[in-house]
């Protein structure tokens, strides 16, 4: 199978541990990894804005890139349901209708490709640590992705998988609303922090660095010793 | 107590950091949703009843005008009056001049969001009449002089102890925090409001158009009284609360008391077609429907804002908002908060006044997800952005760095050009990679610093085939 890797801008720009790992686990997997090199970002920051015509215009391009692309697996389920839920939102134009569906029908997020797709479970990573898992809300409620990212935790060797209290509810980043509602961010984050630290894990595994991004961010102001990892971090670096 | 949603930004931010507030809200929801959770459990095929509902609202919304005109000829059939008010003062001029008619200094009433949207008490006040809100919720926020901070429940932000020091003070009764003394006491003084008053006014859950009845749900039995006791009855619905069928009530009713209190059913379900008939030995002489529009034909003619009137005002996706859960009902500064309120206040009241409301949201979609007829109320809220992008109401930086962001990502060498000009820029200047101060995230949030190397990057360098 030929994987053609789909990295979020903030991936790319501030956390490519996760794009390479996500590499390394792919091709532990057995299948050939492609990134196409012309991506930049699904248009994700400027939907959500409300700059509709802005992101319409990446969505054509990323049409473009990927469009001859066998499968596309992406380390964010964010970017992720951009492209499968919202594509079809904004891309009205019937010229394009059979390349989009053809595009959203092969798009994944990468906890759900290597579960559902793939079918494997145990990555063969060892990783002696307790950690908690934090639903992101994209994955879990536009995609409806829940079991397979803990079926990966649960078997890698050594790991002791916490659940936190209300796992699913918002970590309080929701792009530009953190930074237009700084308080409102901030209490939401707060609120996550304390179900997370109850848990007494030492990782809190998240598949969307963005969450990662505002739970770390606030974890590390406070001093909490709790440490943010992305679930392609996890498997990848412990292989 | 008068706010505008134009105030969303200070409000909640004051709010959100009350933390006796925030406790009450947290707790107040918390409870709601556990009730909830448990109640919806017991139904297992709870998933194919919102569906359906979802197709029956689809249906009544679709045809809403062929729906109106049954519900309101099968209303007249039935002896009762109908009148079409177009907007809030038409709707409140019928009832004041009703008011005059039956000479009634005071009306009897019972909880109706849509007498609060058109500020039904106030316009009756400046008419001469006294409005008596009976509905405990509604009866302390009156007497507070406050607005309602839930859909469901109106005086959720007050704790039974400011509700006591309330009594204490307006009435002068002694001290209690003791809700079954504060209640007894409310519940003796409306007693007396209920035997004297000529109107009672109602508001209206669902109406079916094929029989004219309309429902109300309550716990208290207010309602009844007030549609029971005195000489006429007046109703007040928005247009969206017509249903197509009296068959129809079951699915409803087992939605909305599941998804508002988690209860399996209300205590009260009154079901009333029309005035008394002449064999009968009690009940109203009159019954009159306001069908109330003010702004409702606006969001039909839009076909992607027309599911908001599917809402049937269970107040689930306030109680699941973590939005909402921080910063309370009063934030909104309009009489509908949450996600459903972020959707319709700036639909009814103009984007321009509520412009932060669509904003207020991180997007998560657990409205949506809750939300007993499935409007995908998160959707809508970027829907409402794009308006706003459109109608060039957003601040002038954000459309520059919008356009600046679309013009880089559309350009690959551009985008791998800045990257790697930022990155050479960084490290020369001796800066090198330490995080930015981000406005508005810095202050409470460490912002992660730029990477070394970009993906982009140690691609190029580790490609083609080996391990990196």
């Amino acid at each position: 199978m030929n994987v053609s890797l789909f990295i979020p801008c903030l991936v790319d720009q501030f956390f490519p541990s996760v794009g390479i790992n996500l590499v390394k686990i792919l091709r532990k997997v057995g299948v050939s990894v492609d990134y196409p090199r012309e991506q930049t970002c699904c248009g994700q920051p400027a939907f959500n804005s409300g700059y509709h015509e802005e992101a319409t215009q990446l969505a054509r391009r990323f049409l473009e890139v990927f469009g001859d692309a066998e499968t596309i697996v992406s380390p964010s389920g964010s970017c992720t349901s951009m492209v499968k839920v919202f594509y079809p939102e904004i891309l009205q134009d019937v010229g394009l209708r059979k390349s989009l569906q053809a595009v959203t029908d092969r798009t994944h997020e990468f906890s759900d490709f290597l579960v559902n797709v793939m079918g494997i479970k145990d990555l063969g990573a060892t990783f002696p640590h307790r950690v908690t898992y934090h639903d992101a809300c994209h994955l879990f409620r536009e995609l409806g992705v829940h079991r397979a990212p803990r079926e990966l935790i649960r078997h890698v060797r050594g790991i002791e998988l916490v659940e936190m209290e209300n796992s699913d509810a918002c970590c309080g980043f929701g792009g530009t609303f953190s930074v237009k509602f700084p308080e409102i961010s901030t209490a939401m984050t707060q609120d996550k922090s304390a179900a997370i630290l109850k848990t007494e894990a030492e990782y809190v595994v998240a598949n969307d660095s963005s969450c990662l991004m505002q739970i770390g961010g606030y974890l590390s102001r406070q001093g909490f010793p709790i440490k943010p990892l992305h679930l392609a971090d996890l498997l990848g670096e412990n292989l | 107590m008068n706010r505008s949603p134009s105030q969303f930004k200070i409000l909640a931010s004051e709010n959100v950091a009350d933390q006796r507030l925030r406790n009450t809200f947290q707790s107040a929801t918390g409870h709601a949703l556990g009730q909830r959770a448990q109640s919806v459990q017991l139904v297992p095929e709870w998933e194919d009843l919102r569906e359906r509902a979802h197709r029956i609202k689809e249906e009544t919304v679709e045809h809403l005008d062929f729906y109106l005109e049954k519900l309101e000829a099968s209303v007249i059939r039935r002896g009762g009056r109908v009148f079409w008010a177009r907007d809030a003062s038409e709707a409140s001029n019928y009832v004041v001049n009703l008011c005059r008619r039956l000479q009634a200094p005071t009306v009897v009433k019972s909880k109706s969001m849509a007498a609060e949207e058109i500020g039904l008490a106030d316009a009756l006040e400046s008419g001469g009449v006294e409005p008596v809100e009976t509905d405990l919720g509604e009866f302390i926020i009156q007497v507070a002089g406050e607005t309602p901070s839930h859909i469901i429940a109106p005086a959720l932000h007050m704790t039974r102890q400011q509700i006591g020091k309330l009594f204490h003070e307006k009435f002068g009764i002694p001290y209690t925090d003791v809700p079954a003394e504060l209640c007894a006491f409310a519940r003796q003084r409306l007693r007396r409001e209920f035997l004297s008053a000529r109107l009672g006014i109602s508001g209206v859950n669902f109406a079916a158009a094929d029989t004219g009845t309309i429902v109300i749900v309550e716990n208290e039995g207010n309602a009844r009284l007030c549609t029971s006791l005195p000489r006429v009855h007046l109703a007040i619905m928005g247009l969206e609360k017509v249903i197509p069928r009296f068959a129809d009530l079951p699915l409803f009713l087992k939605l909305l008391a599941r998804s508002s209190t988690g209860q399996r059913q209300t205590s009260y379900v009154s079901m009333i077609s029309g005035p008394r008939r002449e064999q009968e030995w009690d009940g109203p002489e009159e019954f009159h429907l306001i069908l109330l529009d003010n702004g409702r034909s606006d969001i039909l003619a839009d076909p992607r804002m027309r599911r908001s009137l599917y809402c049937i005002r269970c107040g689930a996706c306030l109680n699941t908002c973590p939005i909402y859960q921080r910063v309370g009902g009063h934030s909104y500064g309009s009489v509908y908060s949450g996600p459903i309120g972020s959707v319709l206040t700036p639909l009814f009241q103009g984007l321009e006044v509520a412009k932060d409301l669509p904003y207020a949201s991180s997007l998560c979609g657990s409205c949506s997800n809750i939300c007993p007829v499935k409007i995908d109320l998160h959707h809508q809220l970027l829907w409402l952005r794009e308006k706003l992008v459109s109608r060039r109401a957003t601040p002038w930086q954000e459309r520059l760095a919008m356009s600046l962001f679309a013009a880089g990502m559309k350009d690959p060498t551009l985008y791998r050009m800045g990257s790697a000009l930022l990155r050479l820029l960084l490290k020369v200047s001796g800066r090198g990679n330490r995080p930015f101060a981000v406005p508005g995230w810095s202050p409470t949030r460490d912002f992660p610093a730029l990477a070394e190397t970009s993906f982009k990057q140690w691609w190029e360098d580790n490609r083609p085939g080996g391990e990196g």
